[in-house]
């Protein structure tokens, strides 16, 4: 078995009595589009602030790779390529989309500290940055201010973005939420056809779009990882059914 | 400044587009040389309009661009102006080489201090900025032996610029010299915000958390425009040591740091000319008005100063972009001469 690109061990995190990860294990190999699902409150979005450095961990590991990233600071994993986008949008208000992605480029070429060119000096960063906008079907708006954007349109920039850090993880935190169901398949094509050199995992409540969408999937309640499997066996998974599928609605 | 939107055919020419200079602002440019021969006996105030004005700029660096609230930005003024001050004093009293001197010695103090600012944010960010503003200026207070502490710095005198112009009691090399230092300096700030390490201070303003999400190296960042900040008003309170030949405790007044907030939010923020803008309109208004009622100056801004938050939350600039900008006025420019629509 080769190495995974994203693994964790026994790691472990709590807020006051709140136990929100209980010796999490897991293993992403290269490649692989995972869906972590789970009911509100899980933990999901506490294991990506976990594993991009977000938030420290009270115990446990983090390797990329063979490297252990444990001690390193979230900018230090992003430059080795765990990168991540956010729940609720993240973005920069008052640039317009062609500048927040050429950013992102500039910052990971390090040209970021060149302050005596102009930035269309460096027409490379920018071809690129236009490149990735007109893959998520963002060019034609590339010059209006994130703010003026269409929610939508918010939600693939935080994708594109992420993008432009060259990742070799992805971590999506409900990329699609709060997107018209069209739009969402759309927005999880457009991410499941990335290239596979980019391993993926998102979190995400639609079950249609999961089992659409995921070649592999995590699930988590309470802050503990319950099952990993395929589509079809968590789909046959009795558990699942129980805590999950079966109960109320969520989402 | 705002300028008609050309159309746009391509990403390379978008962001080309952004750095070209417009009509407005040659025009402005070109305007700043009218005291000469329009106001010859106001050239002494329109040196410290000038001076104002880079002092305005560099706090819109940090503030404008990279989102640093400050509000002992004076520190480093006054310690270019002490710094300048001295080295004359003590025989050196070339203007250019005092210059560069002061600048340096602000801008190491600025790199000092910006290990402590890159730190904060917000609310702290104001105290921490304000406690170092109120420490500079009593160090300056009791350290009379060096500064003269509040009988102001004796002795000062200059040698004339390029060992040709004598700083003359009209002021005319003054606004000469403080012209040209404010235009260098405010070229390099707008090669700057229009460089990456320009965007990436944007990025910062706007949101620093997803900067960490994209890897970016914020802290060094805000060291770097902090340095180069605190340098500028370094830079800006040589000049004014020089072209005065004085130098009192008044340069490092918290007065002057929220003289100067306020004139860069009257202007605008984070547009470059809205500091320049800013220091005209507040320092002009100011010396008409103090000729008539000084005791109520400070009405007159209070009113203003409210009035445009409310009504321009992004400043006499900001509030003229929005028009230039908007549909009607858009329509109305195309039926003009191309050689008056200010796009070039
Ligand atoms: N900073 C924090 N301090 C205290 N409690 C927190 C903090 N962040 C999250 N929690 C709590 O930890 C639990 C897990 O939160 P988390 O956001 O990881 O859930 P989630 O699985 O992403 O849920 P959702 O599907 O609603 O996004 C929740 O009970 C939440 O209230
Ligand atoms: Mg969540």
């Amino acid at each position: 078995m080769t190495t995974p690109v994203l693994s964790t061990r026994g790691l472990q995190k709590s807020f006051g009595s709140l136990v929100v990860a209980s010796d999490i294990a897991i293993a992403l190999p290269q490649g692989v589009r995972y869906a972590l699902i789970g009911p509100n409150g899980a933990g999901k979005t506490t294991l990506i602030n976990l594993m991009t450095g977000m938030l420290r961990a009270d115990a446990g590991q983090i390797l990329l790779g063979d490297d252990d990233i444990t001690a390193l600071g979230p900018e230090a994993r992003v430059r080795r390529g765990l990168v991540r986008t956010f729940q609720i949008n993240s973005l920069f208000p008052d640039l317009n989309a062609l500048e927040a992605v050429t950013l992102a480029i500039c910052e990971r070429e390090g040209v970021s500290r060149t302050w005596w060119r102009p930035l269309s000096a460096y027409s490379g960063a920018v071809d690129e940055a236009y490149g990735i906008l007109k893959s998520l079907m963002l060019a034609e708006v590339c010059y209006r201010h994130t703010r003026e954007l269409a929610y939508g349109q918010q939600r693939l920039l935080e994708i594109a973005i992420a993008l432009a850090t060259r990742p070799k993880v992805l971590l999506l935190d409900e990329p699609a939420a709060g997107v018209p169901r069209e739009e969402s398949a759309e927005l999880f094509a457009a991410v499941t056809n990335l290239s596979r050199d980019i391993t993926v995992l998102f979190i995400e409540h639609d079950m249609d779009f999961v089992f659409r969408f995921a070649s592999r999937i995590i699930v988590m309640v309470g802050g503990r990882i319950l099952l990993e499997g395929t589509p079809e066996q968590i789909s046959a998974d009795p558990r699942v059914r129980e805590v999950y599928l079966g109960g109320a609605h969520h989402g | 400044m705002a300028s008609v939107a050309p159309a746009i055919s391509g990403p390379h020419q978008y962001l080309q587009a952004q750095t070209r200079w417009s009509r407005v602002e040659i025009a402005f440019w070109l305007a700043t040389l009218l005291p000469f021969v329009v106001a010859p006996n106001y050239l002494v105030l329109a040196s410290q309009v000038a001076i104002t004005a880079l002092f305005a700029l560099s706090l819109d660096l940090i503030l404008g661009y990279a989102g640093i609230v400050s509000l002992g930005h004076a520190a480093f003024f006054g310690f270019g102006a002490y710094t300048a001050g001295i080295i004359s004093k003590y025989g050196w009293g070339e203007p250019l080489s005092g210059l560069l001197i002061s600048g340096i010695a602000a801008g190491l103090l600025g790199y000092l201090m910006s290990f402590v600012i890159a730190r904060f944010r917000h609310l702290a960010l104001i105290m921490i900025t304000l406690g170092f503003g109120f420490l500079l200026l009593e160090a300056a207070n009791s350290a009379s032996w060096l500064t003269g502490g509040a009988d102001g710095l004796q002795g000062v005198r200059m040698w004339p610029l390029l060992g040709i112009f004598k700083f003359d009691l009209w002021g005319v090399t003054s606004y000469w010299y403080s012209l040209i230092v404010l235009f260098l300096l405010f070229l390099v700030s707008r090669r700057l915000i229009h460089s990456p390490f320009g965007l990436s201070l944007r990025g910062i303003r706007e949101n620093i958390v997803r900067m960490r999400a994209i890897g970016a190296e914020s802290r060094a960042h805000l060291q770097k425009v902090y340095t180069i900040s605190a340098a500028m008003a370094g830079i800006a309170g040589a000049v004014l040591t020089q072209t005065t030949e004085t130098v009192s405790l008044g340069v490092l007044d918290f007065q002057r740091s929220a003289d100067l907030l306020v004139m860069l939010i009257l202007g605008g923020a984070g547009r470059l000319y809205g500091g320049i803008v800013g220091a005209i309109l507040y320092m002009v208004a100011r010396d008409q008005f103090s000729g008539i009622n000084p005791q109520y100056w400070y009405f007159p801004i209070g009113v203003l100063l409210i009035a445009v938050v409310l009504f321009l939350p992004n400043g006499i600039l900001g509030g003229l972009a929005k028009i230039t900008a908007s549909e009607r006025l858009q329509k109305w420019m195309r039926t003009l001469p191309p050689w008056l629509r200010g796009a070039s």
